[in-house]
């Protein structure tokens, strides 16, 4: 698919470019915007590593394990197939607060984990309502702090690069509950049945 | 006050988890400069996806193609208050984390960081995940073939964070 957008946005832009007689200012931009990723990616990097120090500290010091402790409760709740003291609960609790943190890579082999659990429950080849909840959730992505997102701002010269944060997590609680309220109300209907 | 809140948060993170570090006995900076390391990586990884989309977006918006496409869609995208050149953020953004990465990058460096698209195009990157690489690749890695609803719960979140990072945003900026 966006293989397809990609290629499409290319030649939609040579195309238009030819009719409008801008060629040149198509040629230019290519080569400038090849350079100005450069620059972007050079400008993030440094951010980037003070992140990934910075969440480092907070992976060791066990600040995941205290989130996940908060989170229980709640994810006890949204999934009522799994008896409580599975593994797939723990798993699935792991890679939501890893999630939630930013750590993108610590959150990854949780959730593989958690959905090997949740097939050891299923069984089949069609998802079960837990794996479509768990991967709502995941697909929502609350983030407590976009770190990428706050580093580009700051090295593109932003006044006060974090100060999308307070509305975006407003935005991805919104989606959340919009995922949720979806993903429960459709796992009973016929259309959708195991 | 959300200004700020919103202004505390990189100092006080700075502050706040090397501190709690320190109380749960971990070697603050051995650990940070460990970490740190990886943050080049991670940008070389990004790299080639950053580049493939600025050009792409550099094309269009040189060509004056993205300039007759947000004319063709404002009076659409008017109607809910969202300005017509985030449009292709939002189409991007479930299908592509890097590629929505570089089209936002593009809108904000175009924009200039502290105009209303570029705050409105971090939080709608923010906002959501990209729904169709989740789905893939968790419900690959264990063999389930029939995803169910779960597709169609991922899309209206997607749509759900779309117009409530347009909500917001008009709220807050």
């Amino acid at each position: 698919m966006i293989n397809y957008i990609w290629l499409f946005m290319i030649t939609t832009g040579v195309v238009v470019g030819m009719i409008n007689g801008r060629m040149g200012e198509v040629s230019k931009a290519i080569i400038d915007s090849s350079e100005s990723a450069v620059t972007i990616s050079i400008g993030l990097i440094g951010v980037m590593s003070l992140w990934l120090g910075i969440m480092q500290i907070a992976e060791k010091s066990g600040l995941m394990d205290a989130l996940a402790k908060v989170l229980k409760p709640a994810i006890v709740k949204l999934f009522p197939e799994i008896p409580k003291d599975h593994p797939a609960i723990g798993a699935m609790i792991m890679n939501i607060s890893a999630n939630m943190l930013g750590l993108g890579n610590a959150a990854t082999p949780f959730g593989i984990k958690a959905m090997e659990y949740l097939q050891e429950l299923n069984k089949k080849d069609v998802a079960s309502n837990s794996m479509c909840t768990f991967l709502v959730i995941n697909t929502a992505s609350v983030q407590l702090l976009p770190a990428v997102m706050i580093g580009l701002r700051a090295s593109l010269g932003a006044k006060n690069p974090a100060d999308f944060v307070v509305a975006g997590l407003f935005s991805s609680i919104t989606a959340l509950t919009v995922g949720l309220i979806v993903v429960k109300s459709l796992e009973k209907s016929s259309l959708f049945k195991e | 006050m959300l200004k700020s809140i919103s202004e505390l948060i990189i100092p006080a993170i700075m502050l706040l988890i090397p501190i709690y570090g320190l109380i749960k006995h971990v070697k603050v900076y051995e650990v940070f400069v460990d970490g740190a390391k990886e943050g080049i990586n991670t940008m070389i990884k990004i790299f080639p996806a950053l580049l493939a989309m600025l050009v792409a977006v550099g094309v269009l918006r040189a060509s004056g193609a993205l300039d007759i496409f947000a004319n063709w869609i404002s009076p659409f995208t008017a109607k809910i208050g969202m300005p017509s050149d985030v449009v292709p953020l939002a189409i991007i953004r479930p299908l592509s984390g890097s590629g929505a990465l570089g089209i936002a990058t593009e809108l904000i460096k175009s924009r200039g960081p502290d105009s209303f698209t570029a705050k409105l195009a971090s939080v709608m990157y923010g906002s959501t995940e990209t729904t169709f690489y989740v789905l893939a690749v968790y419900f690959g890695s264990v063999g389930v073939k029939k995803m169910r609803h779960s597709i169609i719960a991922g899309i209206a979140a997607d749509i759900a964070a779309i117009l409530s990072s347009v909500f917001y945003s008009r709220l807050f900026f």
